[in-house]
């Protein structure tokens, strides 16, 4: 056996890509992102290289300074949404899933052999709401409300607002703030950029005695005309092409994500309809005062991550390829032994209409599934370990007891 | 120190995890809570006072960080004006105040719960779902039950049924 320390990131489960190191957390499918980069940073460039000249001198420099500042400010809100993580919950730990099926028995009772176990769901009161917490079976823990499991990524993400492709992230309550200010900022930008090149337009076709000339020579100014509009203004044309097009889509979104804010719910709850009022069901989260749920979405607190990407923990990769899969353990354990890591549980996981669609394989496949580096929870069959060995693990210890 | 035998009854009794997971409390909104209901569990081991007064500590603790008032404002757009570059420099709210509950969490397992052979995982490192107490001392021994292991009629392996032996 082969000890190393790794980073806690390389063991992560979920569909995520990490970079620098752990630092950086995004989506698998980055292509649309850098889409959205291009889109971003090409207009730009074109608008810095071919208006902004000709405006600073004819119209201010202030102009030019306050597109680069505009600029700047969505490239880093766009870099912090893509880049952080959303808000994950890591799943749980074998003991704790253990312990959560046990209460689940426990409240259950005796299920009759061939029905049905009932859906998981605990209920909780807030704010004279009952809200109802779903169970999650990727990641084996009751969802906090207005959390969600994201497909693509594979995680649960706490209030989880949507998967946005072109951030290549989820949208959740680490990032909404940036992603809100990204859209915001974009919009300005937007709309910042389509007015100066209008104006440009307009200014360079008086320059050039667009309305003059056009007295005068009607008959060859419009090929006249056609070449200084290529001369000049072809990128012109391009950017407001883009921008057009940009700015709906934009300032739409802004739009409606300026309403869920002053609402104080997620794009997810908005297209469940959960709060939609029918049944007498308001948002038990909101504050109902606009400006109060405003400051709570934009200017609360920034909560840290608890996902601990860049922690050290000990891997114990085995020589030859049939023996087990490299087990982690938690920084706390001083242990360099393999702990034997069961999800076997008195209860099997029965895929019912609450198992979303990606996880009825996988409870299906945890028996024979060969463990790969990434997917910690799929361990082989539990086996007893030496006796000399510590061990906490409730599983083995009904094992040893039986053992004598 | 001395071993302690127990009777077939203890055996027969039903294993329990050894650890105990106290859940959270969502009855007051998303705002990080856990119970404050004393599990059947640690009867035998600790305070209901004590651990009430423990939990309640955490609980005030995370309200703190996760408090909106002007001070959470100022530094919110503060930190927007500069595009959140200040985070880079300077530590935020609510990470001074894991800090603080990292410091008490270590200073409630040295006074109380290691002395009663329990530890108290931060919450953190279960991803602020779970406040955990783990039974620390049934590997001490069953490592010296095992040593003992041809003289004795009875051992156990799985000490958590009413072990109180000390080493």
């Amino acid at each position: 056996m082969i000890t190393r320390k790794v980073r806690k990131w390389e063991k992560l489960p979920g569909k995520n890509t990490f970079c620098c190191d752990g630092r950086v957390m995004m989506a698998r499918q980055k292509g649309v992102f850098y889409l959205t980069l291009f889109l971003i940073i090409g207009t730009c460039s074109l608008f810095f290289a071919f208006e902004c000249p000709y405006l600073a001198v004819h119209l201010s420099p202030a102009i030019p300074v306050f597109a680069v500042l505009l600029f700047l400010f969505v490239m880093a809100m766009l870099l912090r949404t893509s880049f952080s993580d959303p808000g994950v919950l890591p799943r749980a730990l074998p003991e704790e899933a253990t312990f959560i099926e046990m209460e689940i028995e426990a409240a259950n009772g005796n299920v009759p052999a061939g029905q049905r176990p009932p859906p998981r769901i605990r209920n909780v009161q807030i704010n004279n709401q009952i809200v109802k917490l779903k169970y999650c079976y990727t990641c084996k823990i009751f969802r906090p409300p207005r959390a969600s499991h994201c497909s693509i990524c594979d995680n649960c993400v706490d209030r989880f607002d949507h998967h946005c492709p072109w951030v290549g992230n989820c949208v959740g309550k680490r990032n909404y703030r940036y992603f809100y200010l990204f859209t915001l900022s974009l919009s300005l930008l937007t709309i910042y950029i389509f007015t100066f090149d209008i104006v440009h337009v307009v200014m360079r076709s008086v320059d050039n005695g667009f309305l003059n000339t056009l007295k005068e020579t009607p008959g060859t100014y419009p090929l006249l005309f056609l070449s200084d509009f290529l001369e000049y203004l072809s990128f012109t044309v391009l950017e407001v092409l883009v921008c057009f097009f940009t700015l709906w889509s934009v300032v739409g979104l802004t739009g409606f994500h300026t309403y869920l804010i002053s609402l104080n719910q997620t794009t997810n709850e908005d297209i469940k309809g959960s709060w939609s009022g029918k049944n007498r069901v308001q948002n038990p989260y909101s504050h109902k005062n606009i400006v109060k749920n405003c400051c709570e979405v934009l200017c609360g607190p920034t909560y840290p991550s608890v996902l601990d990407r860049r922690g050290l923990m000990q891997e114990d990769s085995p020589v030859s390829a049939a023996s087990a899969a490299p087990s982690s353990s938690s920084s706390n354990s001083s242990s360099s032994n393999p702990v034997p890591q069961t999800t076997k549980t008195t209860a099997p996981l029965i895929p019912n209409e609450h198992t979303p669609d990606d996880a009825k394989p996988s409870i299906a496949a945890s028996a024979e599934k060969s463990p790969s580096p990434r997917e910690e929870h799929h361990p082989p069959a539990p086996k007893v370990p030496p006796l000399a060995s510590p061990e906490t693990d409730a599983e083995t210890s009904i094992a040893k007891d039986k053992t004598h | 120190f001395f071993v302690q035998t127990h009777s077939l009854q203890d055996l027969q009794q039903p294993a329990v995890s050894s650890k105990v997971f106290i859940q959270r409390d969502y009855s007051s909104g998303t705002i990080c809570k856990f119970q404050t209901k004393f599990p059947s569990e640690l009867e035998s081991r600790l305070d209901k006072q004590q651990f009430e007064e423990t939990i309640q500590t955490l609980n005030n603790l995370y309200a703190e960080a996760e408090k909106l008032g002007g001070k959470s404002y100022l530094e919110g757009c503060l930190a927007c004006l500069t595009a959140y570059t200040i985070f880079l420099c300077m530590e935020t709210h609510y990470e001074k105040v894991l800090k603080k509950i990292a410091r008490y969490i270590k200073d409630q397992n040295e006074k109380i719960y290691a002395p009663r052979g329990l530890l108290l995982t931060d919450p953190i490192e279960r991803g602020l779902r779970v406040v955990s107490f783990t039974n620390t001392l049934c590997n001490h021994n069953t490592e010296i039950n095992f040593r003992l292991l041809l003289g004795c009629k009875y051992f156990h392996l799985n000490a958590w049924l009413g072990c109180s032996g000390r080493v």
